[in-house]
């Protein structure tokens, strides 16, 4: 199998992380990935504030003074 | 010595606290369901069962979150309901297109990624809400329901496939996708916005 590294593997990697667990392999392409790759490093900063930013979505609709 | 029971709404006073809370459940409704009459079943259905066990309901709790948790198990009815004519459709994406417009055919991004500022603080966080919610309507429909379905319902995806008898690849990819077009879709209308 060929190893994932291109910013199109290590972004869809790191989309894939919110719906399923990595493997071993793919969290160490990431890690590798990210180290040297300013992009692939903004990129996993967004998909963090979106996991949160919709935690807070969530939170905010079922709230009774949403 | 018995302490005082505990206040129980009666089922009108609770009808006069929930009418306001309709046109909220409806519109998460559609979010997730992308339908609009099962969307108004979910809702009826919602607002009849919370009726009945108005007894059971504490006047300790919040109202909100107590409807919103039976409009959440109300959706998942309707998806079970209608898992066949929610999967079925044609695939109503073009994920090539997507692909081109953030890649070079190396596999680099074509642009560097903007660096994105807290949209949740308090002075704009309803904005950013309102934006986010337009944004998931427009994700194409089957991509639209599994994220809502992720995000708002809370499903793992094992559990998603199982509910949809789709296989895991399946459902990935549609997650795939719609994280990325929910991605374009804030930067457009969003961060964009924000930043200038």
């Amino acid at each position: 199998m060929k190893i994932p590294n291109s910013c199109r593997d290590i972004s869809g990697l790191l989309l894939a992380r919110e719906d399923r667990t990595l493997s071993l392999g793919e969290r160490l392409a990431v890690r590798a990935h990210i180290l040297t790759c300013r992009a692939c490093r903004r990129f996993e900063k967004q998909t963090l504030i979106l996991r949160d930013a919709l935690r807070q979505w969530r939170q905010s609709r079922q709230q009774d003074q949403g | 010595m018995n302490r005082p029971p505990q206040p129980v709404l009666d089922a009108d006073a609770l009808a006069r606290q929930i009418e306001p809370l309709r046109p909220t459940l409806l519109r998460l409704a559609r979010l997730q369901l992308r339908n609009e009459a099962w969307a108004e079943d979910a809702v009826s259905e919602t607002v009849l069962a919370a009726l009945q066990g108005a007894a059971g309901f504490r006047g300790g709790a919040q109202v909100k979150t107590w409807i919103i948790g039976i409009l959440k198990h109300k959706l998942l009815d309707q998806l079970r309901l209608h898992a066949r004519e929610t999967t079925v459709a044609a695939d109503d994406d073009d994920g090539e297109a997507l692909d081109g417009e953030l890649y070079r055919r190396d596999g680099h991004f074509r642009e560097l990624p903007e660096k994105w500022a807290d949209p949740c603080s308090e002075l704009q966080r309803e904005q950013f809400f309102a934006v986010l919610e337009a944004c998931m309507e427009r994700l194409p429909g089957r991509q639209g329901r599994v994220f809502l379905m992720r995000e708002w319902l809370e499903i793992d995806s094992a559990a998603i496939c199982q509910e949809l008898a789709i296989a895991p690849t399946n459902l990935w990819i549609l997650l795939h996708r719609a994280r990325l077009r929910l991605r374009e879709c804030l930067q457009l209308n969003w961060f964009v916005a924000a930043s200038r």
